[in-house]
């Protein structure tokens, strides 16, 4: 059994800022659990730009902004542990195995959850059709592409408009395949604004909206692939078929954030963000266990993973060198109102709240000018102004403690629309 | 000359082989796919049915019955996933309920052990989750599921350990008339075989008129399923079956033997043989029918929908014996449901057929089981500690979802039967059949099987024929 302050499940960038936190609020002894042989976890694979403008006010590539963390490494208590595979959190020991060290079990004060998120596949969107192959995740091609070095097709559909989608749009055209179309199913998009203007505008790639794949053909590999509008209920619209030759059919229809290590110890999960339900300190419903990242949530942009994860890394540095919890204030339940899909946290503590704590959400459909109310006790407690809000981009707001401080067991954040 | 050749590496074909590789006999099975367990094999609801529905006097009806036990013999010594949990066949009104009753009598009548009727109270207090509105169910303890391409390739195994020569890739085009036999054209290569066993599945008829028989059809009818993810386990606990109605012979849901849950399947007529394409309206047809069993069904959890081909016949029996108009070719066609249940049986019955033709037989001796695979994800952690002290390869874990290493995945390249192909990996180690399937895994398992045969990237195949993964290395244009 070996020891350590504290135990941080994947070295991706929710628990490489959660170390280089920890670790500079004092604690000094952290192993992190990798699995891959790399740090860096999936942003070793998005050799794009546009990471970094808020943490570090520049433009980087995923693997540079993974190397800007990786960097903060050194300078001893941190060890990596890559290649190494954890199998299950019990008492905040954690059961790994790796090709170098065999079957270890590591007992830590804390442990933070950083596992990150996978794509949703095939199944749980009902793509009709043939099952050859040529169907990939959007992540999938790309590891592929920018990993191995391969191309996975030549004439490409992409389903779904999420951003790793439309960034994998752009990098196969680069890499001379055409891509044929996006379709959507929503009547809106679900990536980032500039991820559509650079990625499909500047390569004149059709997006259609309002659109689903009702047919994959080809027994051996894809052949063609169907698409259909649908309504307003999300059903194919007979007669509005479209046939593209191709050979390769994208998936870029959602992150689901890994929680099967979180489910399997024991710990409750928020349906809305399929993560685990924390306080202001991102502790989970386990005491010392922590979650940050898009395995709490999925994020838009890294930058704000780093920044939520070092809060996570800071909470879990003052649990272990408080040895526990500080005595628990009441708790106020961050509920959702109109347009607003979840928050994280789901609770705050205001003893435990110095200045402020920022509260993330995603709202339900796409808003151009609206208002961010905070009720509580049928009262107005604070309220934001927000400009082109979309449910692709994560939104957040700043809760003062004088505002928490005029709050009631519950508050509701919602989303009130002043002009569509 | 080979004394015997099997047409067909589905799990009929397979239980032949092996019931075979018993005897002093030179035995080839041809197989048209890159692998076996390729056709209806792969994809069924991994049923074990108890052998209450076949009509009484049946050679199904012994078959089915035999066969349950003879399934879970076999799963046991060969380590193959399979949970004997009991299954239901739920009523719903009156005319259910006089149908589940009759159920009961051809169970008795077929030699079923165990079967009762129970009412609802007892029904629901074993499946709570189940619609509220049942009325009571015949229930059989007997009955169980099984990981259908996992038992077809451990009897593979066996046989292919004592002797049975498999060729893959090799599907019959011509069989004639020779002295003392039949030659075989396979895969364009020729064989000599006193004896032909017809177990081509969907095919069966096709071979059969290579040597004139044409007094049956197989016409494939087409089932769509959902596969829900493991963390679906426990919406119920038994294989639970709706009476027939006019709609239909009605949906299943069920656990399988690898702890997922199975909601299917519909029955579409007249099928093309190569066509196993989910659509839209069979799907929703399933999930309307499922629902009559329980409202609880999470379909956002849904792993895989997929669909495959009963090889149903115009026979109401199986078609089993000697062919009428050939000696020596026998035939094991239309073997549609409970046809994976009496796999095992049919293989056993099938010697009785050899010897009746006049087939010369001794038992060999020596017969060896072969050695159980290492599942790492069963193994205790003092289990998991001390086989990664063997083998370093069994501590780095490439399937994510399931929990499958590499080492695991080495040992299925090095079998009996080797796999080329990623599904090939998937369907003996079980990699890429988690909730991402195979997104995290697919690549590593690509690289592996590259690195172990030595080959490209671009060569490797997801499964059938044609279904490359690559086209090429980045940089390279036209």
């Amino acid at each position: 059994m070996r020891n350590c302050e504290l135990a941080i499940i994947g070295a991706g960038p929710a628990g490489l800022a959660a170390a280089v936190a920890a670790r500079e609020a004092g604690v000094k002894d952290i192993v992190i659990i990798e699995r891959d042989g790399e740090p860096g976890g999936i942003l070793n694979q998005c050799i794009h730009n546009g990471f970094g403008l808020h943490r570090f006010g520049e433009e980087l590539s995923g693997p540079e902004y993974a190397g800007r963390y990786i960097d903060m490494l050194a300078g001893g208590g941190i060890e990596l542990k890559l290649g190494t595979m954890a199998l299950g959190i019990e008492n905040k020991t954690v059961s790994v195995v790796s090709e170098s060290n065999g079957f270890e079990q590591i007992a830590a004060k804390a442990v933070i959850l950083a596992m990150g998120c996978r794509e949703r596949s095939r199944g749980p969107i009902f793509v009709p059709g043939d099952r050859g192959s040529g169907v990939f995740s959007a992540g999938s091609a790309q590891r592929y592409l920018n990993i191995e070095g391969y191309l996975v097709g030549k004439r490409v559909v992409i389903l779904g408009s999420g951003d790793i989608g439309l960034i994998m749009a752009r990098r196969m055209t680069l890499e001379g395949a055409k891509v044929l179309a996006v379709a959507e199913i929503m009547p809106y998009t679900n990536g980032l604004s500039r991820n559509i203007a650079q990625c499909l505008n500047d390569f004149d790639i059709p997006l259609y909206l309002s659109h689903t794949v009702t047919k994959v053909i080809g027994k051996g590999r894809v052949e063609g692939i169907v698409i259909s509008q649908v309504d307003g209920n999300m059903k194919p619209i007979p007669g509005t078929e479209k046939q593209f030759e191709c050979d390769t059919l994208l998936l870029s229809v959602g992150l689901v954030p890994e929680n099967e290590l979180t489910r399997a110890a024991g710990i409750d999960i928020d349906r809305r963000t399929n993560g685990a339900s924390v306080g202001e300190d991102m502790q989970t419903s386990q005491e010392g266990v922590f979650a940050c990242g898009n395995v709490l949530h999925v994020h838009d942009l890294v930058d704000y993973v780093s920044a939520e994860s070092e809060r996570a890394g800071r909470a879990a540095a003052k649990y272990i060198l408080s040895g526990g919890n500080a005595g628990k204030g009441d708790q106020i339940t961050l509920l959702n109102g109109g347009n607003v899909g979840y928050t994280v946290p789901q609770r705050i503590d205001p003893a435990n709240v110095t200045d402020s704590v920022d509260v993330f959400f995603r709202v339900r459909k796409k808003i151009a000018k609206a208002e961010i109310a905070v009720i509580s006790n049928g009262e107005k407690i604070a309220s934001f102004k927000r400009s082109f809000l979309a449910p692709g981009e994560m939104q957040k707001i700043t809760l003062t403690k004088a505002v928490l401080e005029r709050a009631g067991g519950e508050i509701t954040v919602s989303a009130i629309e002043t002009e569509a | 000359m080979y004394d015997t050749a099997i047409i067909g590496g589905g799990v009929c074909g397979a239980a032949i082989a092996m019931y075979l590789s018993k005897y002093e006999v030179r035995c080839a099975l041809f197989e048209k796919e890159n692998d076996i367990a390729m056709g209806t094999t792969k994809a069924n609801s991994g049923i074990v049915h108890a052998g209450y529905d076949p009509e009484p006097g049946t050679l199904m009806s012994a078959l089915n019955v035999r066969g349950c036990e003879l399934t879970e013999e076999l799963c046991t010594t060969f380590g193959v996933p399979y949970r004997k949990c009991g299954s239901m066949v739920v009523a719903f009104d009156q005319k259910d309920v006089e149908h589940i009753s009759r159920l009961y009598e051809r169970g008795i009548a077929n030699g079923v052990r165990g079967m009762r009727l129970i009412d609802r109270e007892e029904l629901l207090a074993a499946e709570p989750n189940l619609n509220p509105e049942v009325r009571g169910a015949l229930y059989a303890p007997s009955a169980g599921v099984v990981n259908p391409w996992r038992f077809c390739i451990a009897m593979s195994e066996a046989a292919a350990e004592n002797g049975v020569e498999f060729y893959l890739n090799s599907e019959v085009t011509a069989i004639e008339k020779i002295t003392g036999g039949f030659r075989i054209t396979a895969g364009g290569k020729e064989y000599e075989a006193a004896y032909i066993i017809n177990a081509a599945g969907i095919y069966a008829d096709r071979i059969a008129a290579m040597v004139g028989e044409n007094d049956f059809k197989i016409t494939p009818s087409k089932g769509q399923y959902y596969l829900l993810d493991k963390n679906q386990a426990g919406l119920v606990n038994s294989v639970i079956f709706q009476c027939p109605t006019d709609r239909g012979k009605g949906v299943l849901v069920s656990p399988t033997a690898d702890g997922n849950i199975i909601v299917g399947p519909n029955a579409e007529k007249d099928n093309l043989p190569d066509d196993t394409s989910t659509t839209r309206e069979g799907l929703e047809f399933v999930a309307a029918e499922a629902a009559k069993t329980t409202s609880k069904i999470n379909y956002r959890e849904n792993i895989r929908s997929f669909s495959g081909l009963r090889a149903n016949s115009d026979a109401k029996d199986f078609i089993i014996g000697e062919s009428p108009v050939c000696r020596k070719f026998i035939n094991v066609a239309g073997i549609k449901s409970p046809g994976l249940t009496s796999a095992a049986a049919i293989g056993e019955y099938i010697i009785d057929v050899l010897k009746d033709c006049g087939m010369f037989m001794t038992e060999k001796k020596g017969w060896r089981v072969p050695e159980p695979k290492i599942r790492f994800a069963e193994l205790s952690p003092e289990e998991k500690a001390d086989i990664c002290k063997r083998n370093p390869k069994y501590g780095n874990v490439i399937c994510r979802c399931n929990t499958i290493t590499e080492g695991e995945i080495i040992d299925a390249l090095n079998s009996r039967i080797p796999p080329r192909t990623l599904d090939g990996i998937k369907r003996r180690a079980g990699t890429g059949m988690g909730r991402c399937q195979g997104g995290f895994c697919g690549p590593k398992v690509h690289s592996i099987i590259c690195e172990f045969y030595g080959v490209p990237a671009e060569s490797v195949l997801l499964d059938r024929e044609g279904s490359y993964i690559v086209c090429g290395k980045v940089g390279e244009r036209e």
